[in-house]
């Protein structure tokens, strides 16, 4: 098997980086990135996704970003939502923590240190069973760990990565953990934006988040993926939930040409539960993928799912969503729900919906729809006297907020409608442009 | 519990095992010698005094399945297959012909009595003379194909006035060369999958139909197999082709004696509909699943398509599948013909060590075509069942719908039930719905029944029967009435 190197099995990006590692943890990553290579769509987890946007780049360790586009950037993000702005956060440039744009203040009962720090891989993906999360594994230099003592309320909490390759390619692979204690609770609101004019490179944005939840935690992940047009943003997302404790995520993901974001969520616990929503807005060339595998490893859990894309231009999503229930997962209690809107003849939607089933006593369910807009509720809404254009927006409008309305927080869920329309707004004129 | 014993009793009343069909037939055989090569492939050939070309066919697919590797996608696990260890050919030591009803070897009709098959019961297997009226009665054509030999094929008289060619495709091939060169291949070709390139080299016979245009096949056609011998591999080919505006019904059952070995059945079935022609194709698969123990039991590995290519022509696949220990199998429809329809209705039960892994593929590629599936699931004892299923609709598709639902119910905590849609749609004006659900026998519903005096099984029997309804009703009525009696002795033991 030695035979085989880096190189011959997609890795070439990366090459240079990969060689001369000490770290156990590390290298052993590296071996078995060794053994899977990039995943190709032969891979089945991969059989939608292909990977070729990486190839014929050459991934550099990242460079500064102007202080100035920061900080541009942070306040284009909080220009209308004042809420958020006085939310405690924590930013990270280019995947290095940035002391300048981070809060210090931390609400009580929450600390926080970084992984280059801390060098604490965690054990939820041990061994890397992911190549992207193996990838991670060998080259984080940063991230954040979060951690909620037991009982503690710790509010909302802003998790914002900035980037911007500059004049060359880059890639960075932040390395996240939150961790929350018996009866606690925290909203972390990941986002991940660009600095304007930046250059010409595309970077590549890796990160690897862990998140263990224990008895009567309950963690809301919600994320808004806003990366440069030309970026590629692989993230992965582990979740351990232990008994009655919830991991309530969604994601929003707007930006990049490539984007996935994969979850693997487990109910640990007796009664323990998880909700992996989200909703995608893709156009031009733009593929976004969301891939979820949310194992049931305990009974009486319950698990939801919405997610809904809307399509335009050349765009492609790709959903898998598995449910696997084991055979002591009794009572089990699983939705699944797939939607897409195709407003263009050229976009495209490939869905998986896959259940795994071992325990009898059990009440799973998914469900997928594909479409373009109803011509019946267009009629009816055009009948009223509403324009052609307006009424499209609005049932692309309705159908979205349907899932962002599963966001509890409701200065989280002001701002994702905001984002929602801005997308919609800035695809449909660049559509209109191109035809 | 009453039932538990009631359970109990019936099934030591039928013995070790339930599968009533596992007899075997001492009969005189022919074989090839073991293994699989270009000579064994020779020898099959040359048995069938088929023509030049075919030979060439079929060494073409052997040697692209030299080069293919066995798939390994599905949710099934058995030991490696060791494809040198099985006759290739196997058939019944033949005399001049089944002229009169004493040259037929009284084994072999015993066997098909055994079965119950609606042959015109052995008078017709001899082609002797029958009344008139009484075709009228038995309005059902069969092709009896046993071990790898088609054996007796019924009706052909009052089929071929009507235009309809109903025959063993090995006579086919040799009667109707430019037909079967035409289309043999054209909807699975030699080297599509693993499974098929190994059934295009070496499959010994099968059945040919050929409706031409306008007609509507006078009565339902069939065919039963019955993989008889020892170390044999059954690979059938079946070839329908249905012209302009003509329809066929066909069915089609399975069964296999016990034995604790495995043995492999790889089937091609290839449908072509051309304009407004309809196909309906019924399964009843009751293959050996082997034992309460997972030993033995026939390995299916199916690969079964059709062709829509006219416009406004349907295909249409209902399956009940009970038997094997192993299944591999998704029927399809390739929907080119404008306005062309697919459908699929399936029931797969799995009990016992049996694995399934079956579904279909609708491939749109006309506008507005349509396709319906509906998959119900059972698994019980230590099964594992997956529905595996694609939905694909090319960018040309427009105006293209597809509405599946798949359904799974499990009996016991020791199996798994399994569903994996693919939904792949590139053209906005498709509309695609899956819906997929997964549960057990309710309390309420068992209650229910027990209150108003069903026994247990009986009463599981009632609701599995309920759950299959959507499919059952698509059966033609004998297979029907057969397919719940089925679905009832392949349940048996799994409750109390």
């Amino acid at each position: 098997m030695n035979a085989i190197t880096p190189i011959s099995r997609g890795l070439a990006p990366f090459e240079g980086r990969l060689t001369g590692i000490t770290n156990d943890v590390r290298a052993a990553a590296v071996g078995e990135l060794e053994r899977l290579g990039l995943p190709t769509q032969k891979v089945e987890a991969w059989h939608y996704t292909n990977l070729r946007a990486l190839s014929g780049h050459a991934f550099a360790t990242p460079g500064m970003v102007d202080e100035g586009k920061v900080t541009a950037a942070l306040a284009a993000l909080f220009g209308d939502t004042e809420a958020l702005a006085k939310l405690p956060r924590l930013v990270l440039v280019n995947g290095r923590l940035s002391a300048a744009h981070s809060t210090t203040r931390l609400p009580e009962g929450v600390s926080c240190t970084s992984f280059a720090t801390t060098q604490d891989f965690g054990t939820q993906s041990a061994p890397d069973r992911e190549a992207m999360v193996a990838l991670n594994t060998a080259l984080a230099e940063d991230g954040v760990c979060l951690s909620v003592g037991a009982g503690v309320k710790a509010g909302a909490f802003l998790l914002i990565s900035v980037a911007g390759a500059g004049n060359e390619d880059a890639s960075f692979h932040p390395r996240h953990a939150v961790a929350l204690g018996e009866g606690a609770s925290l909203t972390l609101f990941e986002l991940a934006v660009s600095v304007e004019d930046a250059g010409p490179a595309m970077y590549l944005h890796n990160p690897v988040l862990s998140c263990d939840v224990a008895e009567d935690a309950h963690l809301t992940h919600v994320k808004v993926q806003e990366e440069a047009e030309n970026a590629v943003h692989l993230a992965t997302v582990y979740a351990d939930v232990e008994p009655r404790g919830s991991y309530d995520s969604f994601t929003l993901g707007l930006g990049a040409v490539l984007a996935r974001h994969e979850v693997h969520a487990a109910l640990r616990g007796s009664h323990a539960s998880v909700h992996v929503n989200g909703a995608q807005i893709l156009g031009a060339r733009q593929v976004g993928d969301i891939t979820s595998v949310i194992l049931h490893g305990a009974p009486d859990g319950i698990s939801r799912q919405t997610v809904r894309n809307v399509l335009m231009d050349h765009a492609r999503a790709v959903f898998q969503g598995k449910v696997l229930v084991e055979r002591i997962a009794q009572k089990t209690d699983g939705y699944q729900m797939n939607q897409a809107l195709l407003l263009s003849p050229n976009a495209e939607i490939d869905a998986k919906p896959e259940l795994e089933i071992y325990a009898d006593d059990v009440k799973c369910s998914h469900g997928a729809t594909v479409g373009a807009l109803d011509e019946d509720q267009l009629f009816y809404l055009r009948a009223r006297g509403i324009p052609d254009d307006q009424a499209r927006r609005m049932l692309v409008e309705a159908f979205l907020t349907e899932t962002v309305e599963l966001v509890q927080d409701e200065a989280v869920r002001a701002f994702l409608m905001q984002r929602v329309e801005r997308a919609l707004k800035a695809r449909v004129s660049a559509g209109e442009k191109a035809a | 519990m009453p039932a538990v014993t009631e359970t109990r009793e019936q099934v030591e009343k039928l013995g070790q095992s339930s599968y009533k069909w596992g007899f075997e037939t001492d009969i005189e055989m022919d074989f090839a010698p073991k293994g699989l090569n270009e000579d064994i492939i020779r020898l099959i050939s040359t048995r069938k005094e088929e023509p030049e070309w075919m030979l060439e066919w079929r060494l073409e697919a052997y040697r692209s399945w030299l080069k293919m590797k066995e798939p390994t996608w599905a949710h099934v696990s058995y030991p490696p297959i060791d494809y040198q260890d099985a006759h290739y050919y196997a058939a019944p030591k033949k005399k001049a012909g089944p002229k009169s009803l004493d040259e037929v070897d009284p084994e072999l009709l015993r066997t098909y009595e055994k079965l119950g098959i609606p042959l015109h019961e052995q008078a017709m297997l001899a082609g002797v003379e029958v009344p008139e009226g009484e075709e009228a009665r038995l309005p059902v054509a069969v092709d009896a194909v046993f071990d790898s030999v088609s054996v007796a094929t019924t009706f052909r008289k009052t089929l071929s006035e009507a235009g309809v060619i109903f025959c063993p495709i090995s006579e086919a091939i040799r009667d109707y060369p430019d037909l079967v060169r035409q289309y043999l291949g054209s909807v699975v070709p030699v080297a599509d999958n693993f499974f098929a390139a190994l059934n295009s080299a070496v499959f010994t016979d099968g059945s040919f139909v050929f409706v031409p245009k306008g007609v509507r096949c006078p009565m339902e056609l069939s065919t039963y197999f019955r993989i008889n011998a020892r170390n044999t591999g059954q690979f059938e080919r079946t070839l329908i082709v249905v012209e302009d505006g003509a329809s066929v019904s066909y069915l089609e059952g399975c069964t296999a004696p016990m034995r604790d070995e495995n043995q492999l059945h790889a089937a091609v079935v290839e449908l072509v509909a051309m304009e407004d022609a309809k196909i309906k194709y019924s399964t009843v698969q009751n293959w050996y699943p082997g034992d309460e123990n997972g030993r033995g039991g026939i390995y299916n590995f199916v690969t079964k398509r059709g062709a829509c290519r006219g416009a406004r022509s349907r295909i249409s696949w209902t399956q009940v599948e009970t038997g094997s220990a192993v299944t591999w199998k998704y029927p399809s429809c390739i929907l080119q013909g404008e306005g062309s329809v697919g459908e699929f209705y399936s029931v797969a039960v799995t009990n016992n060590h049996q694995q399934a892994d079956t579904g279909t593929k609708m491939i749109h590629l006309g506008r507005n075509t349509r396709s319906t599936i509906i998959a119900k699931t059972i698994s019980a004892g230590k099964s594992d069942s997956t529905y595996r299923g694609q939905v694909k609709i090319m960018p040309k598709a427009s105006g293209a719908r597809n509405f599946t639902q798949c359904d799974s119910l499990l009996i016991g905590d020791q199996c798994g039930a399994h569903t994996v849609p693919y939904i792949e749609n590139r053209n906005m004006t498709a509309r695609v719905e899956h819906e997929a659900t997964t549960s057990k026998i309710s309390e309420d519903q068992m209650f229910y029944c027990r209150q108003r005096g069903l026994s247990e099984e009986d009463a599981v029997g009632l609701i599995v029967n309920g759950f299959c309804k959507d499919v059952l009703k698509e059966l033609p009525m004998e297979f029907a009435v057969e397919a719940q009696k089925l679905l009832q002795i392949s349940l048996e033991g799994s409750v109390g």
